[in-house]
């Protein structure tokens, strides 16, 4: 057992957990964010992802213990009170989810995809999209949606990210 | 996934003396490989020795004619480094193929070099490139570091601290990716070091990344995508699965060394 401190959606949590713990595990069944999804065994749908320290990463192919001090964003994390993130409104504009479990996953990838072209100022083409959500797999929608939901939203936040500088 | 006790090692000799003292200790990197095989119950280490934060093993630089990437330095921070993208872009393209973003904010090169997996990228480029290995007590060329599937050279406490890559005239590294995995199917790495042309294959050796002679004696005689056309590259002591037959991936072997041949210019 170890004792493992993170700040989660900003606040800071402190439990006790077998060494063992994936950060999946650690977020559902120990703070009872189940909005992480799992949908495999293999480290091969992204359904897991959440960002820690700014980088997106699999839950499911993490240790909660090696990430100590680490700060964790989880999908409960992105919308502000009652506003939703961009990332998600776009979701549901484009209808880009039918049952809706790979989502968190796709929407936590779309703002990492979408900040990381930002910040290296690079234009995020259709082609870059398809490209980068390499590691989330959805069984339904077919990805056409998805992607023209990560498309719209980097247009609204690079607004956002105008507007505040 | 079994019963561990994990260890944050705070310097690459801490690390040495937990794995001396552990019963079956084992060091975790990005944990990309070794996390999934430890939940799939094939890997069962007692105490697990965390290195991927060190200092002493992050970053790249630029050492005489030489370029140096630290052993816990990841995926994506090789694809994205400016040096590695000036002297050898042919490592940042493939370090950027390596599975998924997340896999690549992840994992590092120490961790697949260490690994040696039949179908892995990094394996590919260390011995094209004609890399040296160095570990926390001695540097092992890359010919002499690959020892077959899954294993190395690397004795059972030692650490890769960096790896040192001659900067090549030309290179290039062509994948034909596991449609499902991203590993490659095939993957071939081309490099024209001093003169001497050598050629990596990987996904495709029954044991393990190796290089292809007959195509490197043809590419030094010339350097086109049509000397590749005469060579006879054999299906055998290459890989059958469910994914291809050892005649599949010898003719992949060919397309891939053309394409990576075409894009070294
Ligand atoms: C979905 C998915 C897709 C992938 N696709 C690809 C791909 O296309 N191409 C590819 O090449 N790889 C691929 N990988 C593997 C990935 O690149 C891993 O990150 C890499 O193989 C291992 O690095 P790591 O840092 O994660 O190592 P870990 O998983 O932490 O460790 C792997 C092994 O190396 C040992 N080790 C780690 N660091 C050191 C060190 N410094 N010295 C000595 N031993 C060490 C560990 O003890 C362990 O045995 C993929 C992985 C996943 C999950
Ligand atoms: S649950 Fe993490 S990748 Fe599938
Ligand atoms: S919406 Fe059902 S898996 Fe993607």
């Amino acid at each position: 057992m170890s004792r493992v401190k993170l700040t989660v959606n900003g606040q800071t949590v402190s439990r006790e957990v077998p060494d063992n713990t994936l950060l999946s595990q650690f977020l559902r069944e120990d703070l009872r964010l189940t909005g992480t999804h799992v949908g495999c065994d293999t480290s091969q749908c992204g359904a897991c992802l959440v960002h820690v320290d700014g980088r997106a990463i699999k839950a499911c192919t993490t240790l909660a213990v090696s990430l100590d001090g680490a700060d964790v964003t989880t999908i409960e994390g992105v919308a502000n009170g009652d506003d939703l993130h961009p990332m998600q409104t776009a979701f549901n504009t484009h209808h880009g989810l039918q049952c809706g479990f790979c989502t968190p996953g796709m929407v936590m990838a779309g703002i990492d995809i979408v900040t990381r072209y930002q910040a290296m100022g690079q234009p995020l083409t259709e082609a870059a999209i398809r490209e980068e959500l390499e590691g989330n797999l959805c069984r339904c929608t077919g990805y056409h949606n998805i992607v023209k939901a990560i498309a719209d939203a980097a247009q609204t936040m690079s607004g956002a990210a105008k507007a505040a500088q | 996934m079994y019963e561990l006790k994990y260890h944050k090692a705070t310097s690459v000799a801490d690390a040495v003396a937990i794995l001396g003292d552990a019963e079956d200790g084992k060091v975790i990197a990005g944990g990309q490989t070794l996390v999934p095989t430890m939940k799939q119950h094939l890997a069962a280490p007692s105490d697990l020795i965390d290195i991927r934060a060190l200092a002493e093993l992050q970053g790249v630089c630029i050492k005489g004619d030489a370029l140096v990437v630290g052993a816990a330095t990841r995926h994506a921070d090789v694809a994205l480094h400016t040096d590695v993208r000036t002297h050898i872009p042919a490592l940042a393209r493939l370090a950027a193929g390596i599975g998924d973003p997340a896999v690549r904010a992840m994992g590092t090169i120490g961790g697949s070099l260490a690994n040696n997996d039949p179908s892995a990228c990094y394996p590919a480029a260390a011995l094209a490139l004609n890399a040296t290995i160095i570990t926390d007590r001695r540097e092992v060329d890359a010919d002499a570091f690959f020892a077959g599937m899954f294993a190395t050279d690397l004795d059972e406490d030692e650490i890769i601290t960096s790896v040192r890559f001659p900067i090549p005239e030309k290179a290039a590294y062509a994948k034909f990716p596991n449609p499902a995995s991203r590993y490659a199917m095939v993957g071939v790495f081309v490099a024209v070091l001093d003169g001497d042309v050598r050629v990596a294959v990987t996904g495709a050796g029954e044991d393990g990344v190796f290089c292809h002679k007959g195509l490197e004696a043809a590419l030094a005689a010339r350097f086109t995508s049509a000397a590749v056309d005469g060579v006879d590259v054999s299906e055998e002591e290459l890989m059958s699965d469910l994914h291809g037959s050892a005649a599949y991936r010898a003719q992949l072997i060919k397309v891939m060394a053309k394409r990576a041949v075409i894009a070294a210019g």
